[in-house]
């Protein structure tokens, strides 16, 4: 008895062979998969970029307080008694200094041009003082120096500097009636301070009429684990009404909106495109059975099943949506990946974040096209498999 | 005594063309017997090539019987039929219906695909149908390389490559010059006489039916003159 994988190989085979005679029909299938996959993948690339930065923002020993009920930085203000009293707090560990790494941050809302558009965009101006890296990690300052305390200088970080101009080393500029010079850039690990203007905390009060509150309170932790017994203390101190979070909780809270708004609105529209691209299959695939017709019912005569005829314009329709998918995953990797980008985070600031192609995203890319072509090969291939016979002595 | 290879007994065959029910044949009887060399002539619509996708299980009749070696083959299952003409028919069509991008050798391998041999024997046989045919030389091209004629030869091998004992051809000169036919014809009078196979050609050139050794003529679903040629 023959064995029907031979049978399938050997029109599968025959189909895929045959294909450079429909190579522009072909070719408008694969274009039109590779747009699809191209823009699902665009739209994932950018959701997961913005999450990782979001998730290389925050770690979970370091505690941020904002005032109870704030939604954000921006809205929040606590007065230094507040810092002082949060400080005491248990779990919060001690800096070289013996001191506790408690960082009270000024949080101010800037106007910045995008280089690419000449646009205005929202920036953060943070006052921090000389606890604030105690709280943070993987702060490099990468050309420049540090500012220093009392002087009107500033440091950037470096996905500004790539988004916005009039920020480069050296430069000056007007924020908030004072001329700030720009004397260092940083690296902050890919997180989202590195869409930041950092300056001296005490000058950022007295520039913006803040006195000496504050907009939040980062806190270095000795565990994750005391970030239970700073809330426990928020909580028991009735002066303090804190809201306390993890950073990790407290980012994720802030922007994944954001990314979930890119992830949902790039899976509708590939789904909607799909439909366009499903057209194309079905119509090079009919296309491609039609003109095959006498072949198949060639075969057929022959003694060939239907299954090989049915299997055969499937892989020929899988070929097609796969290499669709893959020129489509390519074509977004070379144009987009790494690239940098930037969106309105939370706090109405902007956040700078590199556009990330994982190979998880490009295998829902590759599964996406395969649908297509699934779909697009189906119906056609059912039409191979019920090839009339006699269209074998047609002429 | 001969032996019957083929037998239509009543057969009725009857196309549908909208709601209208169209006869081909109202009741067709006919005996093949193994090693004949039969030629079918008729005018256009007679049913000539609904006969031969009769005898080839290509097509069901919409009445009667066909018998195949004494073996009801018209309600055979379509995977059962398939594997019928799979294993007893060769055919051979007008247009010669080669698999563009194979070569000769592998076209002439097909049939063989529905077989149990194994690569290297499919390889031998489909040399050997080849050889016969002449093309040997030619093994390695593909149909677009050949001439009609040739093409046709490699058509004649795929039919005959899994030793069928029934060839059905289907105006298999009627895309060639006289010269080609001519030697086609002759190819199929050989496998006739020497490799004693039962051939059946529908065609319409009478120079053509002349190398059969039994000529047949239909005309509106009916046999009307028998053995005009013996």
């Amino acid at each position: 008895m023959a064995n029907p994988m031979t049978q399938i190989a050997a029109v599968t085979s025959m189909n895929l062979r045959s294909l450079p005679q429909r190579f522009w029909t072909s070719a408008a299938t694969v274009v039109a998969v590779a747009l699809v996959t191209a823009v699902l993948l665009g739209f994932l690339a950018l959701a997961n970029g913005f999450q990782a930065t979001l998730s290389g923002t925050g770690t979970d020993d370091v505690a941020i307080a904002v005032r109870e009920g704030s939604s954000g930085e921006l809205n929040s203000v606590l007065s230094r008694e507040q810092l002082q009293l949060i400080a005491e707090a248990p779990g919060i560990a001690r800096g070289a200094d013996g001191q506790p790494s408690v960082s009270g941050e000024l949080y101010v809302v800037v106007d910045g041009k995008r280089r690419s558009t000449g646009k205005k965009g929202n920036l953060p101006f943070r006052g921090i003082g000389p606890k604030a890296l105690e709280t943070r990690q993987n702060i490099t300052i990468t050309a420049g120096r540090m500012f220093t305390p009392g002087l009107a200088e500033i440091v950037v970080g470096k996905g500004l500097v790539q988004q916005f101009e009039g920020f480069d080393l050296g430069a000056t500029v007007h924020l908030g009636k004072t001329d700030w010079k720009i004397v260092g850039v940083f690296d902050a690990g890919g997180s989202a301070f590195e869409s930041e203007l950092w300056a001296d905390i005490a000058l950022l009060q007295s520039v913006y009429n803040r006195g000496s509150s504050v907009q939040t309170v980062r806190m270095k932790l000795t565990s994750p684990d005391a970030l239970k017994q700073v809330q426990a203390y928020s909580r028991k101190e009735t002066r303090l009404k804190l809201d306390v979070d993890s950073e990790r909780a407290f980012y994720a809270s802030q922007t994944g909106g954001i990314s979930d708004l890119i992830f949902y609105l790039g899976w509708p529209l590939a789904i909607a495109m799909s439909f366009g691209a499903l057209a194309g299959a079905l119509n090079t695939m009919y296309a491609s059975v039609d003109s095959r017709m006498r072949e198949i019912a060639t075969l057929r005569a022959i003694g060939f099943g239907g299954l090989p005829a049915f299997c055969g314009t499937m892989a020929e329709a899988l070929v097609l949506a796969g290499l669709g998918g893959l020129v489509g995953a390519v074509a977004v990797y070379l144009a987009f990946d790494g690239l940098s980008a930037a969106t309105l985070g939370g706090g109405f600031t902007q956040v700078v974040f590199a556009i990330k192609l994982s190979p998880a995203l490009v295998l829902q890319g590759v599964i996406l096209a395969l649908v297509i072509g699934f779909i697009g090969g189906f119906f056609p291939a059912l039409r191979a498999a019920r090839a009339p016979l006699l269209a074998a002595f047609r002429a | 005594m001969s032996e019957e290879l083929v037998k239509l007994s009543g057969v009725q065959k009857a196309y549908r063309r909208g709601k209208q029910s169209v006869p081909i044949f109202e009741t067709l009887d006919m005996s093949i017997e193994k090693g004949a060399f039969l030629a079918i002539m008729g005018p256009s619509g007679s049913g000539k090539t609904t006969l031969l996708n009769l005898l080839g299980g290509v097509d069901r009749p919409t009445g009667g019987s066909i018998t195949f070696q004494g073996q009801r083959v018209d309600n055979l299952s379509e995977s059962r039929l398939a594997a019928f003409r799979a294993g007893h028919v060769g055919f051979i069509f007008q247009f010669y219906n080669l698999m563009p991008m194979l070569t000769a050798a592998q076209n002439v391998e097909l049939p063989l695909l529905l077989t149990s041999q194994g690569s290297k024997a499919r390889k031998e046989r489909a040399a050997t149908a080849l050889q016969i045919v002449g093309l040997s030389d030619r093994a390695a091209h593909k149909p677009s390389e050949l001439s009609g004629g040739q093409q046709q030869r490699v058509a004649i091998a795929r039919a005959i490559v899994s030793d069928p004992e029934l060839i059905l051809a289907d105006e298999p000169t009627g895309d060639l010059d006289r010269e080609t036919a001519n030697e086609i014809l002759s190819m199929l009078q050989e496998l006739n006489a020497n490799y004693g196979k039962t051939i059946v050609m529908v065609t319409h050139d009478a120079e053509a039916a002349r190398y059969a050794r039994k000529t047949l003529h239909l005309d509106k679903g009916h046999f009307v003159e028998k053995d005009l040629v013996a």
